[in-house]
């Protein structure tokens, strides 16, 4: 992220970074373009992620720090009636180039208000884009290709993520939002995930070779815009999905993506969709529990396992219809 | 092509008022029968929208809020664009995505109209900070009202704007009433401008109802934002006498208090003044008063004959 924001502050002069403690805790940002591009705020939310929108609709290019997911409750009406809606509102008369910044998800056992994955709220909301990468690389394209996009991005980083180490390119690296990785390829199973889910699908693809199984694992990257074109395309080829994400299942992204494979390639199901998700719960901060809270590599192989065993009666119908 | 209203004398100033009254009570009027959405009307607060802008450059930006129709016509908005906003007309300002709420016109410099009380305020240091890191020179003036400073986001903003030197002029148009409630069953002061010191802000109190007294002070506030590079916050303290949304029938509202205000009109204080000095004569005026009410004709007949948007419109403009 340090080479993500330092890279495109050279590039483009009116990228600025603000937020609680920005200049703070990068005094590299600080020391080499000056007070006026990265800057302290008050610990107000509401008016660091406004004067993100006002800004951006007027010349700037803001990278805004809100720190923990929990705290844009605070900055709600900024990003999602403003920078969302105003574009839209207004005619097209104004852009909001702006990036949110974010952590989410477990790693820090820092409890329910420090921790909770809302990246499906803006998802639902229209004018926004949602990005949430699973690889130290990713983290430095995906937010270099935020902060160069015209519309307001909202990038989650994933606090279990952000505590490994991980390569990342040297030089100029971008990745463009709305597209997929194909961590792993695969024919028996895909496994669609984001974020601290895409390494649990990983591990459990090879405790599942290992059995004979070859299961796909795809890395949305971005949530908003979605690469519907990889997830079909996978679901089509394997047959088999399941998603999974650390977020709560109740009108989670894994809802969305099991309605976009039912409605777009469900006469390629072999097997009913299966949703891997964090329960309708606060998260605990107690670090077991914390860890629990997202979906385990041993869950993934086992609901795989199940999903080869068991042919449903509708769609082996479907299928049998199809052969004859 | 929108050109921004010009105002070198008191009559510039009466008439931009007259323009508001006429149009904003012919609102009323349709809708009270039926033919338009409802809208929030500023009638009242003419001279506070007129004096207040009277006093600003070519350059300089406003931002305003769901009771914006003032602003804008004195801003030199089009009343027939505005109408066919209001009705969703596919010729309004927003191409009829706005409705009255939230109406912005960039080429006036009324950018980012917000109908979420406060919002304005959210916005509005981002916007300074744009004009003061891009070397530009207007200065930003932000209009809410006395409910928008309840708002925890009027104290985020104005604290902000002090410690960062923002160029804003902060305008309180308190005009008593918070939608459906009175500011005094909600504050325990009556002035939001005793507010400010506690950010360090200047600020002053005006009487809102008298357009050359608000044109003064604003020359005077805006000459201490671009001298200073640091926020003013003026309050004008004026009257809704309509209600919170048309059509309202007001009956929360105590008669006395009504009827005193009622003496207080803008319109008619400086209609008498310019009469009794000789500025204006009668017949002038007359004749001033059916010109604009033949406008109003034609912004409500471009209006109504203006076609709606297409159905694709639904999903224009929502990404850049």
């Amino acid at each position: 992220m340090a080479e993500a924001l330092a890279q495109e502050m050279r590039r483009d002069a009116r990228v600025l970074m603000f937020g609680e403690g920005v200049a703070t805790k990068r005094p590299e940002l600080l020391a080499e373009f000056g007070a006026d591009r990265v800057r302290n705020t008050p610990l107000a939310e509401a008016i660091i992620a406004g004067t993100a929108a006002g800004a951006a609709a007027t010349g700037l290019r803001p990278v805004v720090d809100l720190l923990f997911a929990p705290f844009m409750t605070y900055a709600m009406d900024a990003l999602v009636n403003s920078a969302g809606k105003l574009r839209f509102v207004s005619g097209g008369q104004f852009s909001f180039p702006l990036v949110t910044i974010a952590m989410s998800g477990g790693g820090w056992a820092v409890g329910a208000q420090h921790n909770h994955n809302v990246e499906a709220w803006f998802a639902h909301s229209p004018g926004l884009k949602v990005a949430m990468p699973s690889t130290a690389a990713d983290f430095k394209g995906l937010l270099a290709a935020a902060i160069r996009d015209d519309n307001p991005v909202l990038f989650f980083a994933d606090i279990g993520v952000l505590m490994q180490e991980g390569e990342v390119p040297p030089g100029e690296h971008v990745v463009p939002l709305g597209r997929a990785a194909i961590r792993r390829s695969g024919t028996d199973v895909t496994l669609v995930a984001y974020a601290k889910s895409v390494q649990a699908c990983s591990q459990a693809a090879d405790t599942l070779e290992a059995q004979g199984i070859s299961a796909e694992v795809i890395d949305l990257r971005t949530i908003k815009p979605l690469d519907e074109m990889a997830i079909l395309a996978s679901a089509r080829k394997t047959g088999r999905v399941v998603i999974v994400h650390e977020a709560s299942r109740m009108c989670g992204v894994g809802a969305e993506i099991a309605a976009l494979v039912a409605e777009r390639a469900f006469d390629a199901l072999r097997a009913p969709l299966v949703r891997l998700t964090g329960p309708d719960a606060p998260a605990a901060a107690s670090y077991p529990l914390e860890q629990a809270f997202a979906p385990q590599p041993a869950a993934i192989e086992a609901a795989v396992c199940t999903l080869l065993r068991k042919r449903p009666a509708l769609a082996g119908q479907v299928l049998a219809t199809l052969d004859a | 092509m929108d050109r921004i209203r010009r105002y070198s004398k008191p009559l510039d100033s009466l008439q931009s008022m007259l323009l508001i009254r006429a149009y904003e009570e012919r609102l009323a009027a349709l809708q009270a029968a039926a033919g338009l959405p409802g809208t929030c009307i500023s009638v009242g607060q003419e001279a506070s929208a007129v004096g207040v802008v009277a006093a600003l450059n070519g350059d300089d930006l406003i931002l305003t809020n769901h009771r914006s129709a003032g602003h804008l016509l004195a801003r030199g908005a089009d009343p027939g664009r505005m109408m066919a906003e209001v009705m969703g007309k596919r010729t309004g300002y927003c191409g009829g995505k706005s409705g009255s709420l939230h109406i912005s016109v960039k080429a006036l410099g009324v950018v980012l109209t917000s109908t979420i009380v406060g919002g304005e305020l959210s916005l509005a240091t981002g916007v300074a900070l744009s004009q003061r890191m891009l070397g530009r020179s207007g200065i930003v003036v932000c209009f809410f009202g006395d409910g928008a400073a309840c708002e925890g986001i009027f104290h985020e903003s104005i604290n902000l704007a002090s410690v960062w030197k923002l160029p804003i002029l902060y305008v309180c148009e308190n005009n008593q009433w918070q939608a459906f409630v009175h500011r005094r069953e909600t504050m325990r002061t009556d002035r939001i401008a005793s507010w400010a010191a506690g950010y360090g802000v200047e600020a002053v109190t005006v009487d809102g109802n008298d357009v050359q007294a608000v044109q003064t002070a604003t020359a005077e506030a805006t000459a201490h934002v671009r001298g200073t590079s640091r926020p003013f916050l003026l309050e004008c303290s004026t009257y809704r006498l309509r209600g919170h949304f048309e059509p309202d029938d007001q009956s929360y509202v105590d008669p006395a208090e009504l009827a005193a205000w009622r003496t207080k009109d803008p319109v008619e204080h400086m209609k008498a003044r310019m009469l009794q000095s000789g500025e204006l004569d009668a017949q002038v005026l007359a004749g001033i008063e059916t010109e604009i009410e033949r406008q109003i004709d034609t912004a409500v007949a471009f209006a109504k004959d203006s076609p709606y948007p297409e159905f694709d419109q639904m999903t224009t403009d929502v990404y850049a």
